[in-house]
């Protein structure tokens, strides 16, 4: 059958099992976009390319399938450049199918030509300018392959106009992807590993288990709690490895790094045993990296050799598949009561619980985004998806907000991408049409993809956006409180009426200013069928306007800043 | 400690750039990088010296497998191995002494002159980096007007293995 190089791209999109595509059409890309209709696809129209890369993230990390986004040639690819990058850092699997000028005018500074495939080279797993027809179908469906296996990425897909017009006989590739270099990944037997591995857990007296977003990619949700149970080890997490333990179990321990958990922290810093399965030890998880958990000797699982060794030396490094890891290790271990150390870490909890919790009985505070979290979390009885954007408000979200499924949070860890909210919830409601997706977003962060609130009422998506309106650039004005003398500069936000600015968009919307306004809001918000904005103007500064505990930048983990002693308002 | 690191890579365009642009963008600090066909047409051959007290030469060659071009990278650093470098060295010979005497040199490491001109000759050295090194020693202080080095190609003794096949 003989295809244009157009209608190849709908055919393999419908091969590799595409249900929804992200993006805007342009000179260079148009051609493709013409025969869509007939392939039942569907495509919603975002209003910035970067949120067409974001909304595609947002759906592959809630549906786990991989995301797709199109843009035109020149400026369309390079307005992807942000959403890709956010998508390398956190390993989320989509594919990015860009126009490109005609062949023949490539290198020759064409209208609207860029090299987005030189520009992305470093941001991407792997990129392809098609200069054949004839290979289009195969790349197409090595690129699918790439973006979901082995450690997850996002694949670029460079599409010159004449490749999209030329005609070749279409075949749809059956056979499987044989591409040896990456097969190669992998291979080296972990058995000699995972056996070093138990012989130190079943020495460990004070374990700690640290959960990356590895386990959920792996699906290892299942074997690790079974895991965690036999060796009764406590459980910490990464921002984006929330979900992957449930937080309602009991041996839960909170989430780790700048803004983590006081309790995990400490069992951190006292353990003699970490025991690391699909995280990287990223600067925000491990403070001051010379004095990072001393006592404790140290297990890495990671699927990608590269990551082992890289941040921190480890005593056993297990290069595998976690789920597999895991379960050969299970039979490995000794069954095991670790009463001590779990009574030692309940001491920490409750101290915790005590300083760094804001109480959420008291009445006679201000509202703060904590306050507003937590109802939220209430209504919704913590069976939301919450997707957050950048700041303050995503650690509030990440501390407020208690995940015991994966893929219920959604939101950008490693590249800290404000303005990832709005369009990752378009994503993610997308992709789970029936779950109920708040977005909690800053002030700051949504004004930098505000525009993707017309996708939302254009998709009819009954998206409910949490804002956390401070007036400033929270975290920056944070830290500016914290170490630059209160000097606010370049930190405070003259805003627009967001009510105003959404109601124009078509979006219902209100403001909520204390705590009684703030429940009534949200509940009434998830009566509503449609989206909703709720303007939560919160406590802009001390002790209800920081995030705490906090590392502090180039301090140790047990070095937290901890919630100075409340005081009370209108005194 | 210099390392050496083999990488049979596809042969089609980018990959070279790949190559560079992974070691700049982890700052990957390389000695020497030679690139050249092999006996398979679809395959290209790198070899890569690193300083391993500057640069983890595993780091490298974990994050160069990453490259879905890369086929396959072996450090052969501790693996009997022939390791060669060509080098061509244009040297001064203002006169018929010095030339003799340079001829001379030549002959002892085993060198050969490819080109005599009216004061200068081309000196094609092939050996281990050290032997060239000692050869560009000796002749440095005739003069030397030009030279050019491939940088270390190298070869596991024996059977080889590591053509990147599924096992």
């Amino acid at each position: 059958m003989m295809l244009t190089g157009a209608q190849i791209v709908w055919e393999m999109l419908h091969h590799e099992g595409v249900e929804v595509v992200f993006g805007i059409p342009g000179g260079a890309i148009m051609h493709t976009y013409h025969p869509r209709s007939e392939y039942g696809i569907r495509h919603v129209l975002v209003r910035h390319e970067q949120g067409a890369a974001h909304a595609a993230d947002g759906y592959a990390r809630a549906s786990g399938k991989v995301g797709v986004a199109i843009a035109t040639s020149g400026p369309g690819a390079t307005n992807l450049v942000t959403g890709i990058a956010t998508a390398m850092m956190d390993s989320s699997p989509i594919v990015c199918i860009t126009g490109q000028v005609a062949s023949p005018l490539i290198g020759t500074d064409a209208f609207q030509e860029t090299d987005i495939t030189g520009i992305t080279l470093p941001i991407t797993k792997h990129n392809y300018l098609v200069t054949d027809v004839d290979d289009l179908a195969s790349v197409i469906h090595e690129a699918f392959y790439l973006a979901c296996h082995g450690r997850p990425g996002p694949v670029l897909i460079d599409l010159p106009k004449d490749v999209q017009q030329a005609q070749a006989e279409f075949v749809p590739p059956v056979e499987e992807v044989r591409l040896p270099g990456h097969a190669y990944i992998g291979v080296t037997d972990p058995s000699d590993a995972i056996g070093r591995a138990a012989e130190l857990i079943d020495s460990s007296a004070r374990p700690v288990l640290l959960v990356g977003h590895g386990v959920s990619m792996a699906e290892a949700e299942g074997v690790l709690r079974g895991f965690a149970e036999r060796i009764d080890s406590p459980v910490a997490v990464t921002l984006l490895g929330k979900g992957g333990f449930p937080a309602s179990h009991a041996l839960y321990l909170g989430m780790m790094g700048m803004h983590g958990d006081a309790q995990a922290n400490r069992a951190i810093q006292e353990a003699d045993l970490l025991i690391a399965l699909g995280m990287r030890f990223d600067d925000r998880v491990t403070g001051d990296l010379s004095r990072y958990a001393p006592h404790a000797r140290k297990i890495h699982v990671d699927l990608d050799a590269a990551e082992l060794n890289k941040i921190v030396a480890v005593d056993v490094a297990v290069h595998a598949d976690l789920r597999r890891a895991l379960s050969d290790l299970i039979s490995l271990v000794n069954k095991r009561d670790r009463e001590e150390w779990r009574e030692t870490v309940r001491g920490w909890w409750d101290e915790s619980r005590a300083v760094d919790v804001i109480n959420q009985h008291r009445k006679d505070m201000e509202l703060t985004m904590p306050h507003v979290i937590d109802a939220i979390r209430q209504s919704t009885h913590g069976e939301a998806i919450v997707v957050t954007d950048v700041g303050q408000h995503q650690m509030w979200a990440a501390q407020y907000y208690r995940f015991d499924r994966p893929n219920a949070f959604i939101t950008s860890g490693g590249l800290g991408t404000m303005g990832f909210g709005l369009p990752a919830a378009i994503g993610a409601q997308i992709a789970r049409p029936d779950a109920e997706v708040w977005v909690v977003v800053g002030d700051g962060g949504l004004q930098m993809t505000i525009q993707e609130l017309a996708t939302v009422v254009q998709e009819q998506l009954p998206i409910k956006i949490a804002l956390c309106d401070n007036g400033y650039l929270g975290m920056v004005r944070q830290w500016q409180e914290m170490f630059y003398d209160k000097n606010y500069e370049s930190t405070r936000l003259v805003n627009p009426d967001f009510v105003k600015l959404a109601e124009a968009y078509g979006i219902r919307a209100w403001c909520a200013s204390d705590q009684d306004q703030a429940e009534s809001a949200i509940d009434e918000a998830r009566e509503h069928p449609g989206p909703v904005l709720i303007d939560f103007q919160v406590v802009r500064e001390g002790e209800g306007g920081n995030v705490y505990p906090m590392v502090p930048s180039g301090a140790a983990l047990h070095e937290m800043i901890r919630r100075p002693l409340p005081t009370k308002v209108g005194t | 400690m210099k390392r050496t690191l083999i990488a049979r890579v596809e042969d089609r365009p980018g990959v070279l750039n790949r190559v560079a642009s992974l070691f700049r963008r982890r700052a990957f600090n390389i000695e020497s990088l030679t690139v050249g066909h092999t006996e398979e047409s679809d395959v290209s051959r790198m070899t890569i010296v690193v300083d391993s007290t500057r640069t983890d030469a595993e780091k490298v060659a974990q994050n160069l497998q990453k490259l879905v071009n890369v086929i396959r990278v072996e450090d052969i650093s501790d693996a009997p191995a022939v390791t060669r470098d060509v080098a061509l060295i244009k040297v001064e010979t203002p006169d018929s002494r010095t030339r003799a005497e340079l001829m001379q040199i030549v002959e002892t490491f085993r060198a050969r002159v490819v080109d005599v001109g009216v004061e200068t000759l081309i000196v094609e050295a092939t050996g281990t980096e050290e032997k060239v090194d000692g050869l560009v020693d000796v002749l440095r202080p005739f003069g030397i007007v030009e030279m050019v080095r491939t940088g270390r190609v190298a070869m596991v003794r024996g059977k080889s293995v590591n053509k990147g096949e599924d096992e």
